[in-house]
């Protein structure tokens, strides 16, 4: 219960935290590990010579986002009528499933609640409970995959030095969760919705373009030349109303310290790297953890990793097999 | 005062000055990020508080702020609209962003679905048949006995199922109308190249044509008043001498197909959003 509390306090900005008491097993784990530093040397390169690089898990996961959005628009364009509306709201054969942000912003903006809005919340909410949250970053939001193509060319001018990337304060998001539902109470007005890049690009790609087009260029131009995912990492208060539904999500990435050899190629693909603090060396207090509820589960480390340290598992299941 | 500067330099651990320069950096910029997009996002503001004459919204729309509020913006009522008349509005619209808007003289809402659809499709309420009591409404929008469809006139039920008019006509510039100067009107209402849509009951009960695959032939064009998908809405009134003049009734909820239809380089007749019924003049 601790971990978990600890890792909700860290998705809304925390900094990770050194064990207090590392399991005796891990402990057991660690000494074995380094006992013999020319075998863990021989191990690990041994590893490395025979991970073949994949993007299993990326593809997949594109191959779902780029589909799912698909679907929405041709289900308008050529009437097939399968899941109509857009990422805020939609009906999925008929069935209403309605964004947990979104409708959080029109109740706390109405004040008011019908019945419709209330049984696409809930099947939404209960659809991420099951799926993992901030699964729905990754695998659905049509800003994510947009974000991930600049983010690569982010990086390829930092690595020629002619960017460097400015790092915010992940506590940032957190206080913007809060001022936007603050303003849709005082307001009246569901003020986040006139700069979510998540509803803008699913209405652009449905309904067609239209200027709010320009704001969400100028969001990947901020992150190219400034500062790295910086609307996922810093803003979104999407990512972190899906990050709290999926706090207890049975669907998560877990972490296997026996496998590890902690050289953090993980932490350099991935979009929040605190949640894989665990996988510093000794920071990991248990032989088996999971990432907990900032993970979007988006699998690049899970692809990066040479030794399988790091898996797609639900909770309870492996114990189960 | 200087005891309580003491205390935490005992309890924590030194920190360099280039580490705390650094985290005191990082603390203003996310300051500062955090008041830019909220600015940004509070220039939505301008364009709803602007004076600017107020979009004609969706039959059943809420008022003005509270479908702004409402709408999730998710465009399922223009999904269902057999004339695609309904728009989203775009980020010029502030706060209004994705939320739906008809252009009449683009594409009315002929009720071409016949029932509403749009309303039906909506999951919000924004677009609802029972406004919700608290709500009020506003003088000069409920309509005195729900709408008679033209089209369903022979339909067990020939009423649609709404309660406030969403805008109402108004002969904006009589001194252009053809009626008003004794004229009448041949051809294609709006061109050869004029892509609205209306249904015509005599062409396909069911299914909207291209207005310009509908040509006229009148001798005092009377177009605003035979195409009024809604019975006893407007009529056209003799002022003798042979000139007439569209007079718009009480029965009028605003959908724009008069606006659509007239023949006019600039439409004479024009739906306005939400205005109020005042009585007839």
């Amino acid at each position: 219960m601790g971990r978990t509390l600890d890792l909700i306090r860290g998705m809304l900005g925390a900094a990770p935290k050194k064990p207090e008491k590392v399991s005796e097993k891990v402990q057991k784990i660690m000494f074995l590990k380094y006992e013999d530093k020319d075998r863990y040397i021989k191990e690990k390169l041994h590893a490395r010579a025979h991970h073949a690089t994949s993007h299993k898990w990326r593809n997949r996961r594109w191959a779902v986002l780029i589909a799912t959005n698909l679907l929405f628009v041709f289900s308008f364009w050529l009437d097939i009528q399968i899941l109509e509306g857009a990422l805020t709201a939609s009906r999925f054969v008929g069935f209403h499933l309605i964004d947990l942000n979104s409708a959080l912003h029109v109740m706390l903006a109405h004040k008011h609640i019908i019945v419709n809005l209330f049984i696409g919340t809930f099947t939404v909410f209960l659809l991420w409970v099951l799926l993992g949250g901030r699964s729905f970053c990754s695998w659905v939001c049509p800003y994510h995959l947009l974000a991930e193509w600049t983010e690569k060319l982010h990086l390829w001018l930092v690595d020629r030095k002619i960017v460097t990337d400015h790092e915010f304060h992940r506590g940032t998001r957190t206080v913007f969760w809060l001022l936007f539902a603050l303003l849709s109470v005082v307001t009246g007005y569901t003020v986040f919705e006139t700069l979510s890049p998540t509803g803008i690009l699913s209405r652009a790609l449905i309904y067609g373009p239209g200027l709010a087009l320009g704001w969400v260029f100028l969001l990947l131009l901020f992150e190219v030349f400034w500062s790295r995912r910086a609307w996922c990492r810093y803003v979104c208060p999407i990512g972190l109303t899906y990050g709290a539904v999926g706090a207890l999500s049975p669907l998560q990435i877990t972490y296997h310290v026996e496998h590890c050899f902690h050289e953090g190629d993980c932490r350099k693909v991935c979009l929040v790297p605190h949640v894989l603090d665990v996988t510093v060396k000794g920071r990991a207090a248990e032989e088996t953890l999971g990432l907990g509820p900032d993970c979007t589960r988006c699998g690049y480390c899970v692809d990066i990793c040479p030794t399988g340290a790091l898996r797609y598992e639900v909770r309870g299941l492996s114990k189960l097999l | 005062m200087s005891e309580e500067g003491k205390q935490p330099a005992a309890r924590k651990p030194a920190v360099s000055i280039e580490k705390a320069q650094k985290a005191r950096r990082k603390f203003l910029q996310s300051v500062g990020l955090t008041v830019g997009v909220v600015g940004a996002s509070l220039l939505g503001y301008i364009p709803v508080s602007s004076a600017r004459a107020p979009h004609l919204r969706p039959p059943g729309a809420l008022d003005e702020e509270d479908f702004l509020a409402s709408c999730i913006k998710c465009g399922q009522c223009v999904q269902v609209c057999p004339v695609a008349a309904i728009k989203l509005g775009d980020i010029g619209d502030g706060f209004g962003i994705g939320v739906p808007y008809i252009a009449a003289r683009d594409q009315a809402c002929d009720f071409s679905c016949d029932a509403v659809q749009c309303i039906l499709a909506c999951p919000t309420g924004a677009l609802t048949y029972h406004k919700p009591d608290f709500l009020g409404v506003r003088p000069g929008a409920p309509l005195a006995q729900a709408p008679l469809l033209k089209a369903k006139a022979k339909d067990p039920e020939p009423r649609l199922n709404l309660k406030e008019r969403f805008g109402l006509a108004r002969l904006a510039r009589p001194e252009s109308c053809l009626a008003v100067q004794g004229k009448g009107f041949k051809g294609q209402a709006r061109g050869p190249e004029f892509k609205g849509e209306m249904r015509y009951v005599d062409v396909d009960r069911w299914a909207p044509i291209p207005v310009r695959e509908h040509p006229y032939e009148r001798e005092i064009c009377d177009l605003c008043v035979s195409e009024c998908p809604i019975a006893d809405a407007i009529s056209l009134q003799a002022t003798g001498d042979g000139r007439f003049i569209p007079v718009v009734q009480e029965q009028c909820v605003g959908c724009g197909v008069c606006e659509m239809i007239c023949p006019l380089e600039t439409a004479a007749i024009v739906v306005d959003g939400r205005a109020p019924w005042q009585g007839g003049a």
